[in-house]
C-alpha cells in the first residue's frame, strides 16, 4: 500500500492544493491550512509533505514567474496530479462508506 | 503588508548556508518562502527577531531531503587539478621574487617563534607523565593563614599530616612522605664526595614509578639507615663496582645501599640523586626534636597520595578539612588547611612556596604563546596584504579558470594550496632559525635548562608541520575568499575587481595592527629595561658596593676569617646567616605584650655586619656582647617592629631596653635601625630583626674588598678557601650580582620581549616595504604624468608618502598610551617600590621605528620621483 496511501495531513494538504487552484504555493498552502483547521501550519512540516506528495506522484509542481516581493525568487506552484485526484476520491469513498454503516449516530452531545 | 526596506534583509550567512547545503532544485523557492515569512516577521515582530527566526529556520531545514548530495566529480577534480595549482603557484612565486621573498621570510620568522613555543609546550605537558598512576597521584598543599598575614600556599606540609591521612582517612589508597634537605659528604673509605638527597618512606615506590635496576622496591626504603642511589650517583660514588649492599658513611652514621634506581627522567618535578629511608630521619632527627612531628612543622616535608581509580579529590576534601580543624585547635593565631593538587598540575604550580622541583607559571606560557601568535599573525597579514594588493594581476588567471569551469571551491583550493606550499617552504627556513633560537633560549637562564630540554621528537616535528599547514591556511584564507569571489566577466574587462575602498581599508587596518604591536613591543622593551636598571640600582637602605658574599659550607668561620683578613684586598669582614634583599625569608614568631605575637623576619649577624653594610642606627648601639650560641640576649630591630608591636610609642629611643620574646628567649632591644628592603622590591617592608651569631658555620662571610683587580682578588680567595674545604668549590659572589640574579626573571622577560619586538618590527617592515613598492609600481604612470606637468620631486615624495605616514602616526597613537597603561596599571604595581616611567624611554623606541620606516618609504618614493617620465610613458 505504501506509495498510494494518504496520511491525514497529506490528505489535508492535497485538498488545500486543489482548493487553491492556480495559487497553490507553499506559503499560501500554509495560510489556507491554518484558516481551515485553526491550527498553526509550520512551513517546515508542509514543505516536507509537499516534497513527499511529489515523490509519490500525487502532486506536480512547476516554477512560476519571479516577483519582487520574494526577493526575486520564483514560487513553486503545486497542482494535484491524476493519481492524486484518484487518491482523494478513494479516501473520501472509504469514509463515506463507513459513515453510511453508522446508523443513528447520536451527535446531539456535540454542538 | 509593507514592503521590506533595503536594509531589512535576512542574515547573509544564513542565506549563504542555505544556498550551500540545499539541493539546487529546492533552493530557489525555499529561499523565496523563507524570505516571505521573514518579511511578515519583520512587520509583526521586528527586524531582530525576524532575522533570528530566519536563521533558525534555515538550520531547521537541514534535513535529508533538502541536502545536496556530494558531487564526486567536484571532489575528485580538486585532486586532478592539484598539479595545475602547484604549477601556477610555482610560476607565481618565481615571477614576483620580491613578494615571494617577503612572504617566505616573514612567515619563516613568525614560524620559528611558533616552533619554539610548541617545543616548550610539548616538553612541559610531558612532565610527570611517566608514572603508572599519574592520573591518581595528588600532592598535599598547605594553606598557611597567619594572623594578620596574607594567606600563603605551600607545596610542603607536615609529617604529621601525612601520617594522619594514612591512619585516619578512608578512601586514600597510598600515602608517601618525603622530606627534603638530606645533604652531606658521602664518605666511602678515604673518599669524600658531597651528595644531596631526600628522605622518603617505604610507600614511595608504590606511589611513583621510578624503576629500580637492583634491589627490592617493596623493602628498599623500609629499614633505618638504608638508602637508594640513582645509577648516576652510584657510578659517581663507586665507579663501576656493584654498589648494592655497600656502606656509605655520612657524618658518623653508616648507611647501606639497598637499591639502585634508574636515573630520574628530566621531565619529572621530583628529582633526586639519592633517597634515604624516612626511618633514618625518624631515628636521627625525629627522636631528638619533638617538633619534628608537629602539625605546624610544614616547611620541609612533602606528602603525596594516590586515590582509588573511581575517586575524586572532592571526596577526600571533607575528611582533610576535619583533620585540619581538629589539629588547628592547638595553634595560636594560625590556621593550616590542606588541599589536594593533581600531579599533572604540579609543574604548572602558581603562587606556591617551597616547591620541590622546577615549576613554571602558566601565565608565562600564555604570554609566550600570545607573543608568538602575534608575530605569526603579523606574518600572515603580510601575506594577505600583498596577495590582495596584487589582485589585478592574478584576477585574470582566476577568471580564465572560472570561465573554463572552475567552481568557487576550486579557486579556494588553489589559493590555499599555494599558501600552504609557501608556509611549508618557510618551515624549512624556520627550522634553521629555530635551531638558533633554541640555543639562545636555553642559554637565557639556568632555570630554563632545568625546566625544558627541547629535544626533537617525531611528535614535535609533526606538530611543527601541523603549525606550518595551519599558518598557511590562515594566511591564504582571505586571499582565497577574495579571489574566489571574483566575477569572471568584470575581471576580463580589466575593470577593478573589488570595490577599491573596502580593499584598501582592510590593508590599512592590517598595517596599523602590525605597527601598533611592533611599537608596543619595542616601547615595552625599552621602558622595561630602564625600569629594570632602576630596580637594580634602587636604594635598599644599605650599601652593597664591593661586598662579596662567601658561602661557608660548614667551614669554621673564625679560622677562615683570620686567614682572609690577611689579604690586602679585603678591607673588612662580617658574618651573616643569610643574604638579604634576594627574595629569601627566614622568620620567627616574636612576642612583646602577652597574647600578641607576629612573624618577624630575621638575619643573624656579627658585630661587623651593620657598619660594613652601612645600615643606619636610629637609636641605641650595635651588639655589645659576644655571646656563644644559645646564650644571646640582644636584638636589633627595624622601625616596622616598633610599629607592629607599638613598642615605646614607636619612638626608637624609648624602645631601647624593651624586651621581646623570640624562640623562648627574652631578648633586649639594643638598637633600632632604619627600615630597609629585607625582601625584594616586590614585597612591602615588614618587621625585621637582627640577632647575634659569630660561629654559625652554615652562613656567609661578607667581604668588603678593594676596587681594582677583581679577578685577582677572586683567585686569592680561592687559594685561601682550598686550604679549608677541598670538597666544595668556592662560592663567592658579588652582592650586586646576586641582586641581579634575584631579578633575573625580569631580565629574561625583557630579553624575550625585546627579541620578539625585533622580529615583529622586521616582519612589519617587510610588509610595509612590500606595500610601498607595490603602491609606487601601480602609481608610476600617475607620477610620471604629474612630473611632466611640472610637479617637483619633493611634492611627489610627499604625495606617495602621505598615506603611509598617516598609518604610522595612527599606530603610534594607539601603541604609546597602551604601553603606558600596561606599565602603569599592570607591571609596576607588582613592585611596591618603583620609580615613574620617563617620557624619553616611552617615546624613544617608537621614534626609532618610525625613523626607519620613514627612511624606507622615503628612499623608495624618492627613487620613484627621480625616474625619467619618458621611460615610463613611452610604452603608452
Amino acid at each position: 500500500m505504501k506509495g498510494t496511501n494518504l496520511g491525514e495531513f497529506e490528505e489535508l494538504v492535497l485538498l488545500t492544493i486543489a482548493a487553491l487552484g492556480q495559487e497553490a504555493y507553499s506559503v499560501a498552502i500554509c495560510d489556507e491550512l491554518e484558516r481551515y483547521t485553526g491550527r498553526a501550519a509550520k512551513l517546515g512540516v508542509v514543505h516536507a509533505v509537499l516534497n513527499r506528495l511529489e515523490e509519490k506522484s500525487l502532486a506536480k509542481s512547476y516554477l512560476g514567474e519571479a516577483s519582487a516581493t520574494r526577493g526575486g525568487k520564483r514560487k513553486r506552484f503545486y497542482e494535484v496530479s491524476q493519481a492524486g485526484k484518484a487518491a482523494l476520491v478513494r479516501s473520501r469513498e472509504i469514509r463515506d462508506n463507513i459513515w453510511q454503516t453508522i446508523s443513528g449516530l447520536n451527535l446531539e452531545g456535540l454542538s | 503588508m509593507k514592503n521590506a526596506r533595503q536594509d531589512e534583509t535576512p542574515p547573509q550567512w544564513a542565506v549563504n548556508f542555505l544556498r550551500w547545503y540545499c539541493r539546487p532544485r529546492l533552493a530557489e523557492d525555499l529561499e523565496g518562502d523563507l524570505y516571505e515569512y521573514f518579511q511578515r516577521n519583520v512587520t509583526e515582530k521586528g527586524l531582530r527577531r525576524a532575522r533570528w527566526i530566519y536563521a533558525i529556520d534555515v538550520l531547521k531545514f537541514l534535513r535529508p531531503y533538502t541536502i545536496r548530495p556530494v558531487q564526486l566529480l567536484t571532489f575528485l577534480s580538486h585532486f586532478i587539478m592539484l598539479s595545475s595549482y602547484l604549477k601556477s603557484s610555482r610560476r607565481n612565486l618565481v615571477r614576483n621574487k620580491l613578494f615571494s621573498f617577503i612572504n617566505i621570510a616573514g612567515l619563516a620568522v613568525g614560524l620559528s617563534v611558533g616552533l619554539l613555543v610548541i617545543a616548550i609546550l610539548t616538553d612541559l605537558l610531558a612532565y610527570d607523565q611517566f608514572h603508572e598512576k599519574k592520573d591518581r597521584i595528588y600532592r598535599i598543599v598547605t594553606h598557611h593563614q597567619g594572623h594578620g598575614n596574607p594567606e600563603m600556599k605551600l607545596a610542603s606540609t607536615s609529617v604529621k599530616a601525612g601520617r594522619q591521612i594514612r591512619a585516619d582517612i578512608p578512601g586514600v589508597e597510598e600515602v608517601t612522605v618525603l622530606r627534603s634537605g638530606f645533604g652531606g659528604d658521602a664518605q666511602i673509605g678515604e673518599k669524600k664526595i658531597p651528595v644531596e638527597g631526600k628522605w622518603a618512606d617505604n610507600s614511595f615506590f608504590r606511589v611513583f614509578s621510578f624503576p629500580l635496576v637492583a634491589g627490592d622496591p617493596k623493602t628498599a626504603l623500609k629499614e633505618p639507615y638504608s638508602l637508594v642511589l640513582t645509577e648516576q650517583t652510584a657510578h659517581k660514588l663507586f665507579g663501576d663496582d656493584n654498589a648494592l649492599g655497600r656502606t656509605i658513611r655520612f657524618d658518623s652514621l653508616d648507611y647501606t645501599v639497598t637499591g639502585i634506581a634508574e636515573d630520574v627522567p628530566h621531565q619529572s618535578h621530583l628529582r633526586f640523586d639519592m633517597l634515604v629511608s624516612f626511618a633514618s630521619a625518624d631515628a636521627t632527627i625525629g627522636k631528638k626534636q619533638p617538633d619534628f612531628y608537629g602539625w605546624d612543622n610544614i616547611w620541609q616535608n612533602y606528602v603525596y597520595l594516590t586515590l582509588p581509580p573511581a575517586s575524586t579529590p572532592a571526596a577526600v576534601q571533607p575528611a582533610l578539612d576535619r583533620l585540619s580543624a581538629a589539629e588547628n585547635k592547638a595553634l595560636h593565631n594560625l590556621k593550616l588547611t590542606l588541599s589536594l593538587q593533581p600531579l599533572s598540575r604540579i609543574a604548572f604550580s602558581k603562587g606556591l612556596n617551597n616547591n620541590i622541583g622546577p615549576t613554571v607559571d602558566p601565565l608565562w606560557l600564555w604570554g609566550l604563546g600570545g607573543l608568538a601568535l602575534i608575530v605569526i599573525l603579523s606574518a600572515c597579514f603580510n601575506y594577505t596584504n600583498l596577495s590582495v594588493a596584487r589582485s589585478l594581476r592574478r584576477s585574470r588567471e582566476v577568471s580564465v579558470r572560472k570561465v573554463i569551469g572552475a567552481r568557487r571551491s576550486h579557486i579556494i583550493g588553489q589559493f590555499l594550496t599555494e599558501s600552504v606550499i609557501i608556509a611549508l617552504a618557510s618551515l624549512l627556513i624556520a627550522f634553521g632559525l629555530y635551531i638558533f633560537l633554541r640555543k639562545e633560549f636555553l642559554s637565557l637562564a639556568p632555570d630554563i635548562t632545568e625546566m625544558v630540554k627541547l629535544t626533537l621528537s617525531l611528535r614535535t616535528i609533526l606538530y611543527f608541520v601541523g603549525l606550518a599547514v595551519a599558518v598557511g591556511l590562515a594566511a591564504g584564507f582571505l586571499p582565497a575568499v577574495f579571489f574566489s569571489g571574483i566575477n569572471a566577466l568584470t575581471a576580463m574587462k580589466n575593470a577593478p575587481v573589488f570595490k577599491p575602498v573596502r580593499r584598501i581599508g582592510l590593508r590599512k587596518v592590517l598595517i596599523i595592527t602590525q605597527y601598533t604591536f611592533s611599537l608596543i613591543f619595542i616601547s615595552t622593551t625599552i621602558v622595561g629595561y630602564s625600569q629594570y636598571k632602576k630596580i637594580l640600582n634602587f636604594d635598599l637602605g644599605f650599601t652593597t658596593d664591593n661586598i662579596i658574599n662567601l658561602k661557608l659550607y660548614g667551614a669554621d668561620p673564625a679560622v677562615l676569617k683570620k686567614d682572609l683578613a690577611g689579604l690586602p684586598e679585603v678591607k673588612g669582614i662580617s658574618q651573616s646567616m643569610m643574604v638579604t634583599s634576594l627574595g629569601s625569608f627566614f622568620g620567627f614568631t616574636v612576642k612583646y605584650l602577652p597574647g600578641d605575637s607576629a612573624l618577624v623576619w630575621e638575619n643573624r649577624v656579627d658585630e661587623h655586619y651593620l657598619p660594613l653594610h652601612g645600615h643606619t642606627l636610629l637609636a641605641g648601639t650595635n651588639f655589645t656582647l659576644r655571646p656563644e650560641k644559645g646564650q644571646e640576649s640582644e636584638v636589633i630591630v627595624n622601625q616596622q617592629v616598633l610599629k607592629r608591636f607599638n613598642i615605646g610609642g614607636q619612638n626608637p629611643r624609648k624602645a631601647i631596653g624593651q624586651f621581646v620574646t623570640v624562640d623562648g628567649q627574652k631578648l633586649a632591644i639594643v638598637g633600632v635601625m632604619k627600615d630597609f628592603n629585607y625582601g625584594t622590591l616586590e614585597q612591602k617592608i615588614g618587621p625585621v630583626m637582627f640577632r647575634y651569631t659569630r660561629s654559625d658555620p652554615n652562613g656567609f662571610l661578607n667581604l668588603k674588598v678593594a676596587t681594582g683587580d677583581i679577578a685577582a682578588t677572586l683567585v686569592k680567595l680561592d687559594e685561601v678557601w682550598k686550604k679549608y674545604d677541598k670538597v666544595h668549590p668556592l662560592n663567592a659572589r658579588f652582592y650586586h650580582e646576586q641582586i641581579e640574579a634575584a631579578y633575573s626573571r625580569y631580565a629574561i622577560l625583557m630579553k624575550v620581549i625585546g627579541f620578539i619586538a625585533i622580529l615583529a618590527i622586521c616582519i612589519a617592515s617587510l610588509g610595509l616595504f612590500g606595500m610601498v613598492v607595490f603602491t609606487i609600481e601601480t602609481r608610476m604612470k600617475e607620477v610620471s604624468i604629474r612630473k611632466v606637468l611640472g610637479a617637483g620631486e619633493a611634492g611627489l615624495v610627499y604625495l606617495l608618502c602621505k598615506s603611509f605616514l598617516v598609518l604610522l602616526v595612527l599606530a603610534a597613537a594607539i601603541a604609546l598610551p597602551v604601553t603606558y597603561l600596561l606599565f602603569d596599571k599592570l607591571v609596576l604595581p607588582q613592585f611596591v617600590y618603583h620609580q615613574p616611567i620617563g617620557l624619553a624611554e616611552l617615546l624613544s623606541g617608537s621614534l626609532l621605528v618610525m625613523f626607519f620606516a620613514l627612511l624606507m618609504i622615503g628612499t623608495q618614493t624618492a627613487k620613484a620621483a627621480r625616474v625619467n617620465p619618458t621611460n615610463v610613458l613611452k610604452g603608452e
